[in-house]
């Protein structure tokens, strides 16, 4: 019996058309798959099953019935309720009142009806995980919960008030195998009792052991959908990537010179471990992988923002150590974060401030700041970004993201590195900044630099690369030449298959 | 991408209302009223002598109010400055009753408010914890210190030539303690607004992560801010002790939230990240006149701190209807 259908739901964020005509059925007592690559709508997807945000176009029916959420209330009333890594939990709160957030039973007349009714919270949170034959009390503190206990409440919470529809948003990722299989028996229950699973992953190993039928999108588009059974793991892969939209990707090749950077064996005791690689003059090295592969980490590492437990870092052949971000920014690395708003741009600080911020001593030839070195500075890289302000006192703040970017990138161009590091240079940025980053990558290379690219957009990745390294769970997974890579085995490796 | 470009102008077209929004232009005016008030209602007021005199009420809280700005801008709060005082004045105590002199008192006052900060600051940065939490333990604990070793006793046998430092007045009468501070605030201002040190204080308040992620070893200079914040509180013990004569357990009893006043009053964002030199200049008279000026018509302390109270209060909340009225 399908309980709930999607159809025709379109959604559009200023520059990036995030969903487009997609389309989706669950069925009760069926666990969905949903699969697509980063970026593909997933989560705009859920974000519009939860109630989060609206959709510019299309139909949502429950039961046959249109609905029309106005809020993440009006979707957890009409029984759909979302399990992730980002689900609001109250660590300081009890597992009780976290399952009954919201929705706590009252004491129900007289005086005190608006009261707590303790009492039933508590036996009623253990009734429900006693359904899950769990065994965790109902009055611990989230806190002193594991990340596995944590979905396991969260789960509970979704069964308290008889959601129909659950969704599970990379529910295994950071659970142990031992966990992982906890979970699969209660996505069984959850079947048995007739609800809905909608299930997403990049693990097909998971897919293919608990999900009834899948749906892949790409690009915000619906691709196809089927039963688990008549598919095969390379046909999800090659919907998941696909033939796409002639993206035209503006790749400058110059003959790759002298080894600049050479890292071996870096490792860190959690995050990731024994990553080597070589890095020319003028090449652009893709670092692909899921997210939590330990890209970011590995190249935090270079930058001296994490310590790694071991490993060695050449810069033209002389050994470097890296204590701080001082210490790389002095040996010629420079590192634009992912994190835009929060490790990269100083929001309320002028353009020409956060240009020459990380050389503010240089600049100024001296402690005294001298304005109009400053500006100077500021203008040449400014304008060499092309980026488009009223003027250089303007706050970051106030520029659009693409052009944040820019001037986070003249920032560290500014510094005059051997060796940038870009951590998701276009996520979240519009198509026509997009073109100009990716444009400006050519002329780095150009300039002899040695670039970084750090993305989880295959395409970006595929076309801006000459080399490709593949991490999977914080290990190199497989090194591809430009010529050699094709989507298929840069998602298979990323995904922890040969 | 070179055949895209935007004209961007150096800087922005100056408007009318950025000058009279200007938060030091509006304590100005603020500064304004309570003179007109003060001489309307005291005819001894508006005396030469009588003003540089009232100087001397507010000079050791304005020395700190200095370093104590550096610290908000970067986010930070120090709550044991006066407890710091108190425990630089018992340890100047005690080396007067050993029959110390006055350098070396001096020296004592000083190094006492420098290792007490630099406790301070060590704390915080090792270990990560809140600077409000850190200062209020180190608030009790220098205090404690204090009265264990004081008890109900006060220490007054000190040399001569002490009284210097707290009681002297420079040329044209005007005092020791109130030349001391403008130089010490012109110092300040300039290290603030015109260094590469100022530059990164503000970046570090705007967004410490950032700050870290481009180079400024952030917590090095929270370590060096605390340190220097005691360095200013042990100037402030010299300068009070010599001024009152003697050392007692309670002594600045209350200073740290006076100071904070100034700061706050003066433009900080206690968010950090934001305000002047200027702007708790200004504020160090507002408060001193109004203080001043209250004390000429009698009115007793405890009126006086309710007063304070609602201006502190009113100077927070009106910015923030203005701008809400200016939105509309």
């Amino acid at each position: 019996m399908e309980i709930l259908a999607l159809s025709g739901v379109s959604k559009s964020f200023p520059g990036v058309k995030a969903l487009d005509d997609v389309r989706l059925s669950l069925r009760a007592g069926e666990v969905m798959a949903l699969v697509g690559e980063n970026g593909a709508g997933k989560s705009t997807l859920v974000k519009i099953l939860t109630g989060i945000e609206k959709p510019d176009a299309g139909e949502i029916l429950i039961d046959g019935a249109p609905v029309d959420f106005g809020s993440p209330f009006d979707a957890w009333r009409a029984g759909i309720t979302a399990i992730h890594q980002e689900t609001v939990m109250f660590d300081d709160l009890t597992v009780a009142e976290n399952i009954h957030m919201g929705h706590h039973p009252t004491l129900g007349r007289g005086p005190f009806r608006r009261f707590v009714d303790w009492r039933a919270m508590r036996a009623h949170t253990s009734a429900v995980l006693a359904r899950l034959e769990v065994n965790i009390s109902p009055d611990t503190v989230l806190r002193e919960l594991t990340v596995a206990q944590k979905h396991i409440v969260g789960i509970a919470k979704a069964l308290s008030h008889d959601s129909r529809i659950v969704i599970m948003d990379e529910p295994t990722a950071a659970l142990s195998q031992h966990e992982i299989g906890e979970l699969y028996k209660i996505v069984a229950q959850l079947k048995a009792a007739g609800k809905a699973v909608l299930f997403i992953s990049h693990k097909f190993d998971e897919l293919f052991a608990i999900a009834d039928r899948w749906t892949v999108l790409r690009d915000g588009r619906f691709i196809g959908a089927g039963t688990i059974g008549d598919v095969t793991r390379d046909e999800l892969v090659t919907m998941m990537v696909g033939r796409r939209l002639d993206q035209v990707f503006p790749k400058v090749t110059v003959p790759i010179g002298e080894t600049v950077l050479e890292v071996e064996d870096l490792s860190h005791p959690t995050e990731f471990d024994g990553i080597s690689f070589k890095l020319g003059r003028g090449e652009i090295l893709g670092f692909y992988g899921l997210v939590g592969a330990g890209r970011s980490e590995a190249m935090q590492a270079l930058f001296g923002i994490t310590r790694p437990s071991r490993g060695r870092v050449r810069i033209a052949g002389r050994e470097i150590t890296v204590r701080n971000p001082s210490d790389a920014i002095r040996a010629g690395i420079a590192y634009v974060p992912e994190d835009r708003q929060i490790q990269g741009a100083i929001l309320p600080m002028s353009i020409t401030e956060n240009i020459t911020l990380p050389m503010v001593d240089r600049v100024n030839g001296g402690p005294v700041l001298r304005p109009k070195r400053e500006r100077a500075l500021a203008r040449r890289f400014g304008e060499r970004l092309a980026v488009k302000a009223t003027h250089w006192d303007q706050p970051v703040a106030n520029l659009s993201g693409g052009n944040q970017q820019k001037v986070l990138i003249a920032k560290w161009l500014a510094t005059d590195p051997a060796v940038i590091i870009l951590d998701e240079p276009t996520k979240g940025i519009d198509v026509g900044s997009k073109a100009a980053v990716h444009e400006f990558m050519g002329e780095l290379v150009k300039s002899g630099l040695a670039v970084i690219l750090v993305s989880s957009e295959l395409p970006e990745i595929l076309g801006m690369s000459d080399n490709i390294i593949v991490m999977h769970e914080g290990r190199i997974r497989r090194r591809f030449r430009r010529a050699e890579a094709t989507a298929e085995a840069v998602v298979t490796a990323a995904t922890g298959g040969a | 991408m070179t055949s895209l470009r935007y004209e961007v102008a150096d800087r922005r077209k100056a408007a009318a209302a950025d000058f009279w929004l200007r938060w030091e232009v509006l304590l100005l005016v603020l500064l304004g009223i309570v003179m007109l008030v003060n001489s309307r209602l005291s005819p001894w007021f508006l005396d030469y002598y009588n003003l540089l005199d009232s100087t001397f009420n507010f000079s050791e809280k304005a020395i700190m109010a200095l370093s104590m700005t550096l610290i908000i801008v970067t986010r930070d709060i120090d709550l044991s400055v006066a407890s710091i005082i108190a425990l630089a004045s018992v340890f100047m105590g005690l080396a007067a009753q050993a029959g110390a002199g006055v350098p070396l008192l001096v020296l004592i006052g000083l190094a006492t408010g420098l290792l007490a900060g630099f406790a301070n600051g060590a704390i915080i940065t090792r270990f990560q914890i809140p600077a409000i939490v850190v200062t209020i333990g180190t608030m009790s604990l220098f205090r404690g210190i204090a009265y264990v070793v004081l008890g109900d006793t006060a220490i007054t046998s000190y040399p001569a030539g002490f009284s210097w430092f707290g009681q002297s007045y420079l040329v044209w009468s005007i005092p020791f303690e109130f030349v001391l501070f403008l130089v010490l605030a012109a110092v300040f201002g300039f290290v603030l607004h015109f260094t590469t040190t100022g530059r990164r204080i503000y970046a570090i308040g705007n967004n410490p992560v950032a700050a870290r992620f481009s180079g400024i070893p952030v917590d090095r200079y929270r370590l060096v801010l605390f340190t220097l914040n005691g360095l200013m509180a042990g100037l402030a013990a010299v300068l009070l002790t010599s001024r009152i004569g003697s050392t007692r357990p309670n002594i600045a009893a209350g200073w740290e939230l006076e100071v904070i006043t100034m700061v706050v009053l003066g433009g900080v964002s206690i968010m950090g990240g934001s305000g002047t030199i200027s702007g708790v200049f200004i504020a160090v008279f507002v408060l001193g006149m109004m203080t001043f000026g209250l004390s000429l018509m009698n009115v007793p302390g405890i009126v006086m701190s309710v007063f304070v109270g609602v201006l502190l209060i009113a100077s927070i909340a009106v910015p923030i209807l203005i701008r809400r009225m200016l939105r509309r």
